[in-house]
């Protein structure tokens, strides 16, 4: 219980971290040295001590995305277990909260950009809502196929029922499609190669970094930060079904969550390594592939579970907190 | 029940009067709108009584039809549809006061209130009735209320048009409720809508059929849509508002008294329901998403938000069938929930693009921008309808989909997977293209620069058109924070619905809130969240240097609004990919040579049931028409052969009968 209350706090520090292994990854594969891993901390420190240039074209919805967008994130990672971790608030249905918590984010992200009237940063947004259109029903399938297996209808309690032996079960090896589906959301979400390229130069081939051209300062700073927060949402949820450690002792199942937060930002750094770019045409085929393997998990996932979990739903004992 | 008569009274003196004003805009508008306010006042009082627990008697009263009967009751599900009907038609009046003065010079204003304030009462009269004759009659009154109102500026073509296709569409609906009520009255013994026939199965399925049908239609499910993409735009604004946020409700409520009227249903009602709903939604979504007119975007957002009580409606029907009864109650429950949303969020939308259009002078998305500058209280109330209308905490639209989402992951853990998947497959769908296409309305029209000289030059509105608007946006951010105290005065209908035992009801359905709660809770949390988050970024900007500067633009010093996205080019990506369902029209003169000259593109989206179903249908039954055609040739002598050979046919008939 008490260490459910540090994964807020952990999480907050911790998360921009992710990107700097990224580049570091990176970096090594390429042969270079690299960026220090803690350098996201200096870039987000020296955004922090700015002032900001705003456009005479904006209004107050180009002030607000920032701040929506990072309010929005650190809602969704009040929800969010981290392994066998309880999260803060768990109720069922909580990843559909989840889900459009994050979907709040990306309606003032976007309409911030469309605040400037820049073709480039209209450009992006069009592009970030045909992703997110996308991968939303990927996503909610996802978890539902989990909560199919599992009998459960939060996130907390999803994660926790997700055994160390959550493979060998009946219907337990459909989960890997679920993972599948995963990994590629949280490549998409986050704005990463094969979908988008944060390191590209030219305005017009960048999704999510152009949205956010014209923010600067303390501003851009929040956005950053919010989107490392945002790799370390969605980074949980691919890890936590990834690398099921349960073992009851909370500091043991920490370090397993951490460690597989970790895995999941090297595995993206390789695939940036050794992957280009998709054609944007091809975008739309990987989503689609990912909500296809979703579907498909929902159908081969052992179907009704313990029956002993019917009535206890159906007698609604729904408690405010299901986390054991 | 008094009450609720003399609120239609009310409505009706209210219209008359205002009917008697006639071009003396300002006292028909004093009478119209007043009626409006007034009846609104005296009706609701009954309706919040009976969602709060204490009964009304039913009335009966003397009819002079021989057949029918003047009986009228309030029972919970009548009240939940009355409070939203009357409530959004007395915003709508406010607003109209406002609106409609530009118009009073070139037309007299007392027809528009008398249709106005008929169809605020016929519908109260639509949702009360207990005897199909009278529900008919109201309906009736409805429809041609509303058609009136549709063809108000009825020297334009395209006006004149949709209300044509208006008329003809809910008059073929009528045709398939004549037939339920026919078939329902035969069945019981009386046109009353009280004593439940008992149907055999068959027939029920029949009946059923029929009601999805002419309910649907005024519903507006697909392919029954047609109409609504054409009367929408055309009708003045705040009538588009009543006719989106209630009036097609009124085809959701005969779906539901049909339900509770036709006995435990099928499995195949709940799979015919849920179908209807996931392709009424996801289509709707998307041919909304190809529109540049912002009130005809708002009225395909229409059939995708009936689309969703639709799968609310099928799931709780699958979970009745298959006996899950929290699938059920979660499921009406949301269905219920979202028409009162649907009524707020549209209601807001549509009284926003009214005030656009009053502003700007024109509903072409295309020409708009910039316009939250130069309306601020308009710009930001819309923000707060789109965002609610996208489903997103803390506002209304999230809560009732979180109910419908919640009902399918209970129904795919208690062994229902398919319909479950469905259900949260085609939300999930529309979620994410609703944000696409209420980022672009939103972002389009209101933010960056405006793209034409009319958008430049627009003004906020007045004092009556801003407080019906704000009273809406606080009424989502109400439901959206107190979500489980509106639904717990709603435990009447639900229960109806869902057809479980009234003695144990109430406290599964208190229980089956409990997530709700939570998501009140967490919605505080948000909205704690961007307090300090706001707080925050206040505190990091203080005492620094802020400066003011162009858009960035690769660093060329003059940007012109024209270099915007528009609305076309930001919903291409997905038009492109789903234009198969969608067939949009492209017509480009790409430039050419050295020297181009002059190059153009435009886009034009169809609706593709009204081009490949209805066209084709309508012009071969003209056709079969034109066949006939030599028995009319205008000779007397004929006609009047005509009318003797029919009586001596009927006499004989009549001879061979006895």
């Amino acid at each position: 219980m008490q260490l459910s209350a540090l994964h807020l706090p952990l999480a907050l520090l911790g998360a921009p971290l992710l990107p700097g292994v990224i580049n570091r990854v990176k970096a090594f594969f390429a042969g270079r040295t690299g960026p220090s891993v803690l350098q996201p901390y200096l870039d987000l420190l020296k955004l922090l001590q700015k002032g900001a240039v705003y456009s005479r074209t904006t209004t107050w919805v180009f002030r607000a995305g920032p701040i929506v967008a990072l309010a929005s994130t650190t809602a969704a990672l009040t929800l969010l277990p981290l392994g066998g971790l309880p999260a803060l608030l768990a109720f069922p249905g909580d990843l559909v909260f989840f889900a459009y918590v994050l979907a709040l984010g990306r309606f003032f992200t976007v309409a911030a950009a469309l605040d400037t009237g820049s073709a480039f940063e209209g450009m992006g947004a069009s592009r970030e809502v045909w992703f997110a259109a996308l991968s939303e029903p990927a996503l909610l399938l996802g978890l539902a196929a989990m909560a199919r297996q599992t009998g459960k209808l939060s996130l907390t309690s999803l994660y926790a029922a997700l055994g160390p032996t959550v493979l060998l079960e009946p219907g337990g090896p459909a989960l890997l499609l679920v993972a599948a589906a995963l990994l590629i959301i949280f490549l998409a979400e986050n704005s990463r190669i094969p979908f988008d390229d944060p390191n590209t130069h030219l305005e017009l081939t960048m999704i999510h970094e152009v949205m956010v051209l014209d923010h600067g300062g303390p501003d851009f700073g929040l956005i950053q930060y919010a989107a490392a927060l945002k790799m370390w949402v969605l980074g949980a949820l691919a890890s936590g079904l990834l690398l099921p450690v349960r073992t009851g002792r909370p500091w043991l199942d920490l370090l397993a969550g951490l460690c597989g937060l970790f895995a999941v930002a090297l595995f993206t750094g390789v695939v940036e390594s050794v992957m280009a770019r998709l054609r944007l045409t091809r975008v739309s085929q990987l989503l689609a592939a990912a909500a296809a393997f979703s579907v498909l998990a929902l159908m081969l996932v052992r179907s009704a579970p313990a029956v002993s979990e019917v009535p206890r739903v159906l007698s609604a004992r729904i408690s405010l907190r299901t986390a054991p | 029940m008094g009450s609720l008569l003399l609120a239609a009274g009310l409505l009706v003196l209210g219209g008359a009067a205002a009917l008697a004003a006639g071009r003396n805009a300002r006292w028909a508008s004093f009478f119209g709108a007043g009626g409006a306010l007034l009846g609104a006042c005296v009706g609701i009082i009954p309706a919040v009584a009976v969602l709060a627990g204490r009964p009304v008697q039913p009335l009966r009263l003397a009819w002079g039809l021989p057949i029918g009967a003047f009986s009228l009751a309030l029972d919970p599900l009548s009240a939940f549809f009355v409070v939203p009907i009357l409530g959004l038609c007395a915003l709508a009046a406010v607003y109209g006061t406002e609106y409609l003065k530009p118009y009073a010079p070139r037309r007299p204003l007392g027809a528009c209130w008398f249709f106005f304030d008929l169809l605020a009462a016929s519908m109260l009269i639509v949702v009360v009735a207990r005897d199909s004759v009278l529900f008919l009659i109201a309906w009736e009154v409805m429809a041609l209320a509303s058609y009136f109102l549709v063809t108000f500026e009825d020297e334009k073509e395209s006006v004149r048009q949709a209300g044509w296709t208006y008329l003809v569409a809910t008059h073929l609906g009528t045709v398939f409720l004549l037939l339920f009520f026919m078939l329902l009255a035969r069945e019981g013994g009386s046109t009353s809508l009280s004593a439940v026939p008992v149907l055999s199965a068959r027939l029920a399925s029949v009946a059923f059929a029929l009601a999805l049908i002419g309910f649907g239609t005024k519903a507006g499910f697909i392919p029954m849509h047609v109409w609504l993409p054409e009367a929408h735009p055309a009708a003045p604004s705040h009538v588009s508002a009543v006719m989106s946020g209630v009036m097609i409700k009124t085809g959701i409520y005969g779906l539901m008294r049909a339900l509770t009227m036709l006995g435990a249903p099928p499995v195949w009602w709940g799979w015919c329901l849920v179908g209807v709903g996931a392709v009424s939604g996801i289509l709707g979504v998307l041919f909304a998403l190809a529109q540049h007119d912002l009130k005809r975007l708002l009225a395909y957002h229409s059939v995708e938000n009936i689309g969703i009580i639709a799968l609310g409606l099928g799931v709780g029907m699958l979970g009745r069938a298959h006996g899950l009864p929290l699938v059920a109650m979660l499921g009406f429950g949301g269905a219920l929930l979202h028409v009162l949303n649907h009524a707020l969020f549209k209601g807001l939308l549509f009284l926003g693009a009214g005030s656009v259009l009053h502003g700007a002078g024109t509903r072409d998305m295309e020409h708009l921008g910039g316009l939250l500058k130069r309306m601020p209280w308009t710009g930001t109330c819309f923000l707060i309808g789109a965002a609610a209308i996208c489903g997103l905490p803390p506002l209304n639209g999230f809560v009732s989909e979180f109910l419908i989402y919640l009902a399918a992951f209970c129904a795919v853990v208690q062994g229902q997977a398919f319909g479950g998947a469905i259900v949260i497959a085609a939300l999930a769908l529309i979620g994410g293209l609703a944000l696409a296409c209420f980022t672009k309305a939103f972002g389009v029209v209101f933010l960056g620069e405006p793209r034409g000289e009319k958008a430049a030059q627009a003004h906020e509105c007045g004092v009556a058109m801003r407080l019906s608007m704000a009273v809406l946006a606080a009424g989502c951010l109400f439901v959206g924070l107190f979500g489980p105290l509106v639904l717990s005065w709603s435990d009447g209908p639900v229960g109806q619905l869902a057809g479980l035992p009234p003695a144990d009801f109430p406290d599964s359905w208190q229980t089956a809130l409990m997530p709700l709660c939570s998501v009140s809770a967490g919605a505080a949390v948000l909205l704690g969240l961007l307090l300090l988050a706001a707080a925050l970024r206040a505190w990091l900007q203080r005492g620094r240097e802020i400066g003011r500067g162009l858009t960035w633009g690769c660093g060329y010093a003059a940007p012109s609004a024209r270099m915007q996205y528009t609305a076309s080019s930001f919903a291409q990506p997905i038009t492109g990919l789903f234009s198969f369902f969608l067939r949009t029209r492209e017509r480009a003169v790409d430039p050419e040579g050295y020297f181009p000259g002059p190059a153009s593109y435009a886009t034009e989206t169809p609706d593709v049931f009204r081009e490949g179903l209805y066209r084709p249908a309508f012009e071969g039954a003209l056709k079969t028409a034109l066949r006939l055609r030599w028995l009319q040739h205008g000779r007397i002598q004929l006609y009047v052969l005509y009318i003797a050979l029919t009586l001596l046919v009927l006499l004989v008939w009549r001879l061979g009968c006895s």
